[in-house]
């Protein structure tokens, strides 16, 4: 028995270590985040609905293991019945429970893919290619419900910020926490707008990659020959800047090609869209000057 | 007849016990206990030198910024740690058990082509050292990950032809051992043993021993278009010759999956016979157990493109993976209810096998939630890739296959060397692994939800805490494994007290091989026994 206890109070030793750990860093977390798409909300909640599923019937199994390890011991007389060894009765309890169980999961899950699935009405599409290491974003067209408008001349690389670069060679003797979003941050961020389906068409370059933002809750392969696509709406009111990186292993410097997206208002987004496209945009204005 | 040849052989007996002297013994080796010796003690090899790959990953994960090794060489880090692990440590393993038990289980007096078995081990030497060579060559070690995705993978050095021809050779010996698997549980049983009252662990063998032999030529078909997409200039994974890189995922887990079974039904049957002994009771649901293991066999032929919901299937497409995934939860369940029932008003002792097959129990089930979380398509895409994944799978494949390992050595080591191994240092290993291995993973999940990819080598500082925590549990459990090689080593050299035939004598212990003395003679069941 001492060991046990020896073993419990060192348990308890590296349980405190680590909750004193995890509060170094504030930023840090430990579950999905809800994200700020109706696609990232929606996976949220299926998380969260698997997740409490999977801790009911957690509580009940294990339960009945523990009582069982702790009620049957034989240190404590315990006599074994050696007359339970089948029951059709209980094999078909346990097998049509957790049908039953996989039904109900699987009738939400179901109607979220058709959702996610759905790319139709989007109101812009930009184009995002992987190279390695870094994505290049194009923004192809608008459409306001009614036509479809081609947007020509956007289109830049967007590659991992320099400060995170230098600190990131081997050897750099750099401090990783004191470069502001470390790893995660890019020189040209995609711009997206608010409160408007967006498009995302993706193809690799090279080798495959994939998109991923985790507050966006989508992610996708760009992969050479293929066009894949998937739909991101951010919410209004939840403007503002969202990262993640490239997880689909693409190399040695996988680790180091983030994603970033920043999200303005429609208005901002129109404005910024005009700037990008300064020959586009002097070529409009001549037309609508020489009526 | 069979009686009268039974009895002509009896005249030699006392030869049989003496097994070959000298390197020969192990060069030449057809006797399936020296074999299964010798798997398992490369598969050990294996474990460390994979093990020792994980330390480097887990040493530049500690904490943020690159200290170590360059993020090329932390890339061939994690797909040699792989292969290794799974070609070289719990697959080896797997056979080396069946090598020692299963003609001890049905009452054969060898396995049934002792010959292709010295083959079937003594290829694997080669193969590892092939790939073990590559680190050698210009351009490292492989680096796209053991799971080998074209274009990536066609970026390799010089090391490319090498992995390829050692993975070939690995699955001509998974081959070969499985047809021996086959064959002997086939022809080879005692009279009166049917099928239905095999033990478990040749029962989930035989159904493994089916994957393997369909679907080890899958991967070598796959690997060999890879290999003359990148000498001879063919374009099965390239789309600018016409070819499909998506292909290759599809037939690469088309092997892939069920692999993971392979990797994990014979580890159903090591608990499936250990919770029996140490709870004092018989299997429950012993037929239930063995049409849950060949449900969950079928099913994994179905399921394969669960590991690629973000490659763009259509819609029809991802539902039937997802449905189908889903559906392996209830034959699993089955295993796990009938195992908690097994032990339902038994008696029982905590003897090391059973702390690690309880152990298995509970992680392998946490391990089977988050593997239902991930089937779950919609949020799949949240996951994929992160390091919730690599939660996931290290928990059906350390506290589950490997544990289960682990489980069946401590159960006949004694059979085996004749001698009780150090029960206490045992316990303490034990105790040492399970607690460690929580530290080092279960941290992982919380990892990959606030969104760290899996495969890279620095991060963001707000995975730095747990990171170091998960590192911690790496150094802690690696080092508890240092423990068994001395615990197993002290019971081979002859420590301990000696045990009997029956070893687990106080238990329910059931079963061929508790009926031939401890340690096993070089020769056993040459009349087969009697099945009553």
């Amino acid at each position: 028995m001492s060991i046990q206890k020896k073993l419990a109070a060192a348990a308890g030793l590296a349980g405190l270590a680590i909750s004193a750990a995890a509060f170094g860093h504030p930023e840090s977390s430990l579950n999905l985040p809800v994200g700020v798409t109706p696609i990232s909300q929606q996976a949220h909640y299926l998380h969260m609905l698997t997740l409490w599923v999977c801790v009911g019937i957690a509580v009940v199994v294990f339960g009945a293991m523990i009582y069982s390890m702790v009620k049957f011991r034989k240190s404590q007389g315990a006599v074994p019945d050696t007359s339970i060894v089948h029951s059709t009765k209980a094999e078909i309890i346990w097998t049509i429970i957790p049908v039953i169980i996989l039904v109900a999961l699987a009738v939400p899950a179901t109607k979220g893919l058709v959702i996610i699935e759905d790319t139709r009405n989007s109101g812009l599409t930009v184009k995002a290619t992987g190279y390695q290491w870094k994505w290049q974003y194009e923004y192809l067209s608008q459409n306001d419900g009614k036509t479809e408008t081609p947007i020509s001349g956007v289109s830049y690389y967007s590659a991992l910020e320099e400060n995170s670069n230098f600190t990131r060679q081997l050897g750099s003797g750099l401090d990783p926490n004191k470069v502001e979003n470390y790893l995660l941050d890019v020189d040209h961020p995609l711009v997206i707008p608010s409160g408007v389906k967006v498009r995302l068409l993706l193809t690799g370059n090279d080798v495959i990659h994939a998109w991923w933002v985790p507050q966006l809750g989508m992610k996708r392969d760009a992969i050479p020959g293929f066009v894949n696509e998937m739909w991101i709406q951010v919410d209004e009111g939840k403007e503002g800047t969202y990262r993640g990186q490239c997880v689909e292993l693409c190399g040695r410097d996988h680790g180091f090609m983030p994603i970033v997206v920043v999200v303005k208002t429609k208005q901002d987004f129109a404005a910024w869209l005009a700037a990008q496209q300064p020959a586009a945009a002097t070529a409009t204005a001549a037309t609508t000057a020489s009526l | 007849m069979a009686h009268a040849e039974a009895h002509a052989h009896d005249g030699h007996d006392h030869d049989h016990n003496h097994a070959p002297a000298g390197i020969g013994r192990w060069l030449f080796a057809t006797n399936h206990k020296d074999i299964g010796t010798m798997y398992l003690v490369f598969a050990l090899i294996m474990f460390f030198i994979g093990g020792a790959m994980a330390m480097v990953i887990r040493l530049e994960l500690f904490k943020p910024g690159l200290q170590f090794v360059d993020p090329g060489f932390f890339n061939s880090m994690t797909t040699m740690h792989a292969l290794v692990m799974i070609f070289g440590g719990v697959m080896p393993a797997w056979t080396g058990l069946a090598n020692w038990m299963i003609p001890l289980q049905v009452g054969a007096p060898d396995m049934a082509l002792p010959r292709m078995n010295n083959y079937s081990f003594w290829i694997l030497p080669f193969a590892f050292t092939l790939l073990l060579l590559s680190f050698f060559l210009p351009g490292g070690a492989p680096a796209g990950g053991w799971t080998l995705y074209p274009p990536l993978v066609l970026q390799a050095g010089d090391s490319f032809g090498l992995t390829i021809f050692a993975i070939h050779m690995m699955g001509i010996s998974s081959i070969m051992g499985a047809i021996n698997v086959v064959v002997t549980i086939m022809n080879m049983r005692a009279p009166g043993m049917h099928l239905l009252k095999m033990p478990l662990f040749c029962w989930t063998w035989l159904i493994t021993a089916y994957l393997l032999i369909a679907t080890m030529p899958v991967l070598a078909g796959a690997v060999t278009m890879l290999l003359t997409d990148h000498y001879f200039g063919t374009a099965f994974f390239n789309p600018a010759g016409g070819g499909d890189p998506v292909m290759f995922q599809h037939i690469f887990w088309f092997f892939g999956h069920p692999e993971v079974y392979i990797l994990i039904l014979p580890a159903f049957g090591i608990v499936s016979e250990v919770i029996p002994t140490f709870s004092r009771k018989p299997l429950f649901g012993y037929e239930s157990m063995v049409y849950a293991t060949g449900s969950i066999a079928f099913l994994s032929f179905i399921v394969w493109a669960h590991h690629m919901f973000t490659v763009g299937m259509p819609l029809a497409g991802q539902l039937f993976f997802m449905l189908s995934t889903m559906l392996i939860a209830v034959p699993t369940g089955v295993k796990v209810f009938n195992w908690t029932t097994t032990m339902w008003r038994g008696s029982i002792s905590y003897e090391p096998p059973m702390l690690f097959a309880l152990a298995f129990l509970f992680l392998f089930t946490i391990g089977g939630f988050s593997g239902l979380m991930l089937a779950i398509a919609p949020v799949d895409f949240q996951y994929h890739d992160t390091y919730f994944v690599v939660a996931h799978f290290h928990y059906v494949l350390v506290p589950g296959a490997v544990f289960a390992i682990m489980a069946g050595v401590y159960y006949w080591l004694p059979k085996w060397t004749g001698h009780m191994y150090d029960l206490k240092l045992a316990t303490w290993h034990f105790w040492l692994s399970t607690i460690s291995v929580n530290v080092l993973f279960f941290p992982m999940h919380f990892l990959g939800l606030a969104g760290m990819p899996r495969r890279i080598p620095d991060y963001n500082v707000q995975f730095a805490d747990w990171n170091m925590v998960a590192s911690i549990g790496g150094f802690a459990f690696g080092l508890s494994q240092v423990m068994f090689v001395w615990i197993v080593l002290k019971s081979v050299r002859g420590g301990g007290p000696k045990a009997s035939a029956r070893v687990w004598d106080d238990t329910n212990s059931e079963g061929l091989e508790w009926t031939v003395p401890s340690p096993a003679p070089f020769h056993t069941f040459e009349t087969p026994p009697v099945i009553k």
